[in-house]
Parts: C-alpha cells; sequence; structure tokens
C-alpha cells in the first residue's frame, strides 16, 4: 500500500473516554461550514409537489453531517453494559480509498498538510468516492440547499456554499487552516511552521470535554505526535490499510477492539506504521 | 399503410396493429420520462438513494445491461474478426441490442450523476488512475461505434436505399466494418473490464476488492469474461421473444445453438477464473483483513442464497448445459439455460453494486436494506421501453434479419 507522505501532516487524536457524545462537534461543524439544514418544504420549486417531499433531518441517511458521533456498544447487558462515543470526522487517509476513484480529479490529496480536498465545482456527482469509503466520510448533496430565512445571514463567509447534486465532506475546516496561514505571514511567521493552536478544526475548538487535539502528526513538539504513539491510540479498519490521519484512544480494550477490527491474537495496531 | 417501407418480400402486422402495439409501450416510456423529468428537476432526492447506497438499481441496471449487450461487440469480433461466417444471421439484431444497451446506459447515467450538465468533465479533467475514467472514455466511445455500426443498416432500408448516393454509402460502411468490429471489440472489452476494476480496487469494500494482475484487479478480467459468457445467449433471448410476438420464425435454431455454445464456452471459462478467485479471496484476502466469509452474508437481501444461485443455479448449471451438445440443441433447454446464464450475470452485478456497499465495514456499523423507490424503476422501465421501440421499429422498417424470407415464405410456396 502506498501512502502518500507529507512534511506537514494534521491530524487528530480522538479520546474516545472523554467523549459524551454531547454533538457539539456535529453542530459546530454544520455552521463553520454553512451546512445547510435540512428542511422538508422548498417555497422556490413547484415541481417538488409531484413527488415526495424533500427529506429533512429525520432521515439520517440523507443528512449532511460530515462529523458524525457513532455510539458504541460492548453488548453485554446491564449491570456490565457500557457505552461509548466516536466522533467520526473525514479520516483525511494517507492512502485515500476515495482520491484514486474520482474519474475527474474533484478530490486530491496533494497539499502540504495531507488534508483530502474536495473540489465542489469539478464534482461531477457520480458517487464514485462514497462507495470507496469504508467511513461514510463522505456526504451527497441530495437537495438544493436551502437556508430558513434569517439564517442565511449567518453564513460563514470563508466556505463556498455547495449545489445540490456534488459530494462534499469534512476538511478539518480549510478556510481556519487558510486563516492561519494568513495570519502568520501578516506576523511575519513561517506559515508552513504553525504553533500548535494557531490552526484547530471548529469541533476541536468547540469539544466541551477537551477530547479532541488537533496537531501536526510529524511534528514531535505537538501533543497529538505524543497521543498517536501512545499504548492506547488505535485507528479505524487499520488493517484495511487506507492509514488515516485521525487516531483514536480508549483505556477499553473492547473500544480498541471494535474500531481496530481487531483479530484476537493478531498484532493489529501500528502495522501500517505511524 | 406503410407497406412500401417494409423490407423486401417480408409480410408485418396491420399498421393498426402496429400503433396499439408502440401506444402501449409509449405508455410505459411516458411513465418513465415522467419520472425522469422529476429526477432532473428535483434532483436524486427524489430516489431511494442515500449516503449509505450512493449506488443502487441504475448502476445494477447500467451493468446489467451492458453486459448482456456484449452479444454486439463479442460477435461482431467472431463475425468480422475472426470471420465465422454464420453469425452473420444474427450479427445486425446483435448490433441493434448492443447500441439499445449502450444508448439506454447512457441515458440512465445522465440520471445518476448528480450533475449532467458536467458529464463532459471526465474527458476535460480525466483522472488516469481512475477506472471510472476508462469507464466514460470507453462507454462515449463504443457507443459512437454502435451507432456507425447501426447506421448502414437504417440506411438499407428499402426506400432510402433507394438512393444512389446512400446506396453507395451503406455498401462503403460495410467494407469498412471490420475495422469498426476491431475498434468496438476492443473498447468494449476495456470498458467491461474497467466496470469491474472499478469494485476490484474499493481497497474499504471488502466484498469486493481483490488483489491484482499488473494494474489491474481480477474482477476486471471477471467482468469481461462474464459479459461476453453472457451477451451472445442474451441476443438469442430477443430474437427468440421476438419470434414469439410476431409468429415468424427469424433465425434458424442452428445459428441460435451455435451463438450458445459461444457463450458457454466462454461461461466456462469464466466459471472456472470466479471459483478460483472466490476461494482465494475468501481463504486469503479476507482473513487478512481480520474478515470471515460469513459475514459477508446477511438476512434474505445479502443472503448466501444468492451466492449460491449465482454462481451454481445461475452459473455452472448453464455452463454445462450450454456446452453440452445434446442439451444445447433442445430449444426449450438451450433457453432455460440462456435466461439462468443472464439471470446470473445481473445477480452478480447487483452483488457487486449494492452488497459491496451494503457491508458494514466499520465493525460498529450495521447492515442497511437498500429499496429502489418508484422513480428509479420507472427510469429503468423508461430504458426497457425505449429498447422495445428501437426493436419494433428496425424489425418493421429494416432488413434485420436475412433469413427471413427463406425461413417462413418460400418454404411454403
Amino acid at each position: 500500500m502506498q501512502t502518500k507522505e507529507f512534511k506537514i501532516k494534521w491530524g487528530m487524536v480522538i479520546d474516545i473516554d472523554k467523549c459524551t457524545g454531547c454533538g457539539a462537534c456535529m453542530v459546530a461543524c454544520q455552521v463553520e461550514n454553512n451546512i445547510a439544514p435540512m428542511t422538508k418544504k422548498d417555497p422556490y420549486n413547484y415541481v417538488q409537489s409531484l413527488t415526495k417531499d424533500r427529506d429533512d433531518a429525520s432521515n439520517k441517511l440523507k443528512t449532511l453531517t460530515w462529523m458524525n458521533v457513532y455510539e458504541l456498544s460492548n453488548g453485554k447487558a446491564f449491570p456490565d453494559h457500557e457505552v461509548a462515543y466516536l466522533p467520526r470526522p473525514c479520516m483525511q487517509c494517507g492512502n485515500p480509498a476515495c482520491v484514486p476513484v474520482c474519474p475527474v480529479v474533484a478530490t486530491d490529496k496533494n497539499e502540504e498538510g495531507g488534508i483530502v480536498s474536495q473540489i465542489y465545482p469539478r464534482c461531477i456527482g457520480c458517487r464514485y468516492c462514497m462507495a470507496a469509503c469504508p467511513y461514510h466520510a463522505r456526504y451527497f448533496n441530495w437537495w438544493d440547499p436551502l437556508w430558513p430565512e434569517g439564517m442565511d445571514k449567518g453564513l460563514s463567509p470563508s466556505v463556498s456554499v455547495r449545489p445540490r447534486g456534488v459530494v462534499e465532506k469534512c476538511n478539518f475546516c480549510h478556510g481556519r487552516f487558510m486563516k492561519a496561514k494568513e495570519e502568520a505571514r501578516i506576523n511575519g511567521e513561517d506559515p508552513d511552521n504553525l504553533p500548535e493552536g494557531a490552526y484547530v478544526p471548529a469541533c476541536v475548538d468547540i469539544c466541551p470535554t477537551k477530547a479532541i487535539t488537533f496537531g501536526d502528526l510529524n511534528n514531535p513538539e505537538h501533543e497529538v505526535h505524543k497521543l498517536a504513539h501512545g499504548d492506547n491510540s488505535f485507528r479505524l479498519l487499520e488493517k484495511l490499510g487506507l492509514a488515516p490521519q485521525v487516531y483514536y484512544m480508549s483505556k477499553r480494550e473492547w473500544v480498541r477492539k471494535q474500531g481496530d477490527n481487531y483479530i484476537a491474537g493478531d498484532d493489529a495496531h501500528g502495522t501500517q506504521g505511524h | 399503410m406503410d407497406s412500401k417501407l417494409f423490407p423486401e418480400g417480408v409480410q408485418r402486422c396491420s399498421f393498426g396493429q402496429f400503433m396499439i402495439w408502440t401506444l402501449a409501450v409509449l405508455a410505459v416510456f411516458g411513465w418513465g420520462l415522467y419520472a425522469a423529468v422529476l429526477v432532473l428537476y428535483n434532483g436524486i432526492g427524489t430516489t431511494g438513494l442515500d449516503n449509505y447506497f450512493g449506488f443502487g438499481l441504475w448502476i445494477t441496471f447500467d451493468l446489467a445491461v451492458i453486459a448482456l449487450g456484449a452479444g454486439a461487440f463479442f460477435t461482431g469480433l467472431l463475425k468480422y474478426i475472426l470471420k465465422i461466417k454464420q453469425l452473420e444471421k444474427i450479427i445486425n439484431l446483435t448490433v441493434i441490442v448492443g447500441f439499445i444497451c449502450y444508448s439506454g446506459a447512457m441515458m440512465v447515467l445522465c440520471l445518476d450523476i448528480g450533475q449532467p450538465a458536467r458529464s463532459w468533465f471526465g474527458y476535460w479533467h480525466p483522472n488516469v488512475h481512475s477506472m471510472l475514467t476508462e469507464v466514460i472514455f470507453c462507454i462515449t466511445c463504443y457507443c459512437t461505434v454502435l451507432i456507425i455500426e447501426f447506421v448502414p443498416l437504417v440506411l438499407e432500408q428499402k426506400q432510402l436505399n433507394k438512393i444512389p448516393f446512400i446506396h453507395a454509402l451503406a455498401h462503403n460502411m460495410h467494407i469498412n466494418m471490420a475495422l469498426f468490429a476491431g475498434i468496438g471489440a476492443f473498447l468494449s472489452t476495456f470498458h467491461q473490464g474497467s466496470l469491474g476494476g472499478m469494485y476490484g480496487v474499493l481497497i474499504g469494500r471488502p466484498y469486493a476488492f481483490r488483489e491484482g494482475f499488473f494494474i489491474w484487479p481480477w474482477t476486471f478480467f471477471l467482468f469481461v469474461l462474464s459479459a461476453v459468457g453472457s451477451g451472445p445467449v442474451f441476443t438469442v433471448l430477443v430474437c427468440t421473444l421476438m419470434e414469439k410476438i410476431t409468429g415468424k420464425k427469424l433465425v434458424e435454431f442452428k445459428v441460435k445453438a451455435l451463438m450458445g455454445k459461444i457463450a458457454g464456452t466462454m461461461l466456462c471459462v469464466y466459471m472456472f477464473f470466479k471459483i478460483l478467485d472466490t476461494w482465494a479471496w475468501a481463504e486469503g484476502y479476507l482473513p487478512s483483513v481480520g474478515l470471515t466469509f460469513d459475514q459477508m452474508f446477511y438476512g434474505v437481501a445479502y443472503g448466501k442464497w444468492m451466492f449460491f444461485t449465482e454462481l451454481v443455479l445461475c452459473g455452472l448449471v448453464p455452463a454445462i448445459m450450454l456446452v453440452v451438445p445434446a442439451i444445447r440443441n433442445r430449444p426449450g433447454l438451450l433457453y432455460t439455460a440462456a435466461i439462468l446464464d443472464c439471470v446470473g450475470v445481473t445477480i452478480n452485478r447487483y452483488v457487486f453494486t449494492v452488497q459491496t456497499i451494503a457491508f458494514p465495514a466499520m465493525p460498529f456499523d450495521k447492515w442497511y436494506v437498500y429499496y429502489p423507490n418508484w422513480v428509479e424503476w420507472a427510469s429503468c422501465a423508461m430504458i426497457v421501453a425505449y429498447g422495445v421501440l428501437v426493436i419494433s421499429l428496425s424489425y418493421r422498417y429494416l432488413p434485420v434479419f436475412p433469413q427471413e424470407t427463406k425461413l417462413n415464405y418460400q418454404t411454403g410456396e
């Protein structure tokens, strides 16, 4: 498996033991990235009445949620039952399944920092990348984005609004990355050597329990570097060889087993290298 | 009323009867067209697809009709390049069926992609690493080749052919048809292959992922083989259905049996490699990623029954039936084998499309079952109706079957 390497590799370490499943990260992501709320009625589309209504947020398989929180269970009965929550942004894989399949290079991993990009005006909406991604991190824009009156005033000017018919996904709040680099340039600092904390995605910013740590996985001075190499860290579906840049950590063995697609007696962890 | 337009020396039903038939087909077409307009106007949120099942009935339908349409390129290859003369009695029909399958698939794709106006981006911003890019190139080029192969048949229409220029043009196009048959075979082989490759390269999808031979996963070759192992008998089935509806003999049984023999031989080769591939996947690849064969199946929709139906009932059984002359030469059994064969390849395309993405790769995820809604069914029905319409018009007005006069009218006189 070929893993694309970069000098800087932005990554996350999510401490599952700290995550309470509150969903603040999901909300922050929606607001930061101008993700339209799902509305049943479209007042501008009269043809809609000929077919079914648009999906509202109750249809979880058609909502746009770049950050999704999964509930994990150890499968045991009370009183031994335990749950854990696993926030899932785009994994920004080192060996992404989505990039080589895109017929029009709408998605790519070519920028210093190792973030998988998505060019919305180039996407033809074939959804092959969605079929390829086992993490379900890619979302299709099923309906024209629509903001209830007044809500459109809260749109972020630094993130483009996507039209219907394209695939979208988490990009580690790329707008914030651009802004951090810009500020570094203004202050006469090196934009390619951002200090820890200069650039953090919205979900990291808002997490009330500080479960998510963000930084350069290649930089030993960054907290994520240390955490990613910790004994309790693991990556989702490590064995498939996609080399995600999002790490998880948990002291609970059953959690690590679930995330790692673990086989008993087999040293799955770390086989892809950090 | 329109008898002057009929091919030389044949009889056709009355114009009124033909109109009733055509209107019935148009009614189905109109239903699908209505769905298609809704999809284009409101977006594909209208369908039963969702973020879990980005691919569904449409892609299954596309893959299946393209496999079944493989009779065109493979028969063309055998007829024009390998000079199997017998096949000229059915070659026109294979070209028409191929043309319908490919153009129909392209119509479905126009609905299926979220941004149909950008479909040309595949040429403008191609990703040379993507199997889908290869598909886009080959499907559009091959559709063009099929149009070129279809045109001389249209030009041979009795009244049109009276115009000297058109007569000469049709004649000259026929002379060069071997070239197009060659180009078509090349394009279609790659296209069928890359459709298989599309699934084989999905490293995150253990149901479909396969190790490779150079840049191609095994599925590339399996898709080519399964298509040539079923396309020829699909043409036989279309021909037989036309005979049942029109009440005429259109192609002598010997030719149909030959098509069965060709498909059967290819199906045997395919089954040999498919079984090896399945074994290597279940015993080699799956354990290497911590999965078992049993985990790949779920409930009724994705059950093992389908796996065995595809490989045994609709794979090994028709393969044996088609290669054994005693079975193949009996019409009822030939058609049964042909139907099983076509069902098998359709199941194969279904499981590679739907089961592949239904499998919960993340251990804490769960299986979802996908149901297409009426919009998807209607648009597929539209393509079938379109095919029926093209075949009906071609049969009525074009000299599709060179044997028709001899088989129906001369013996009785």
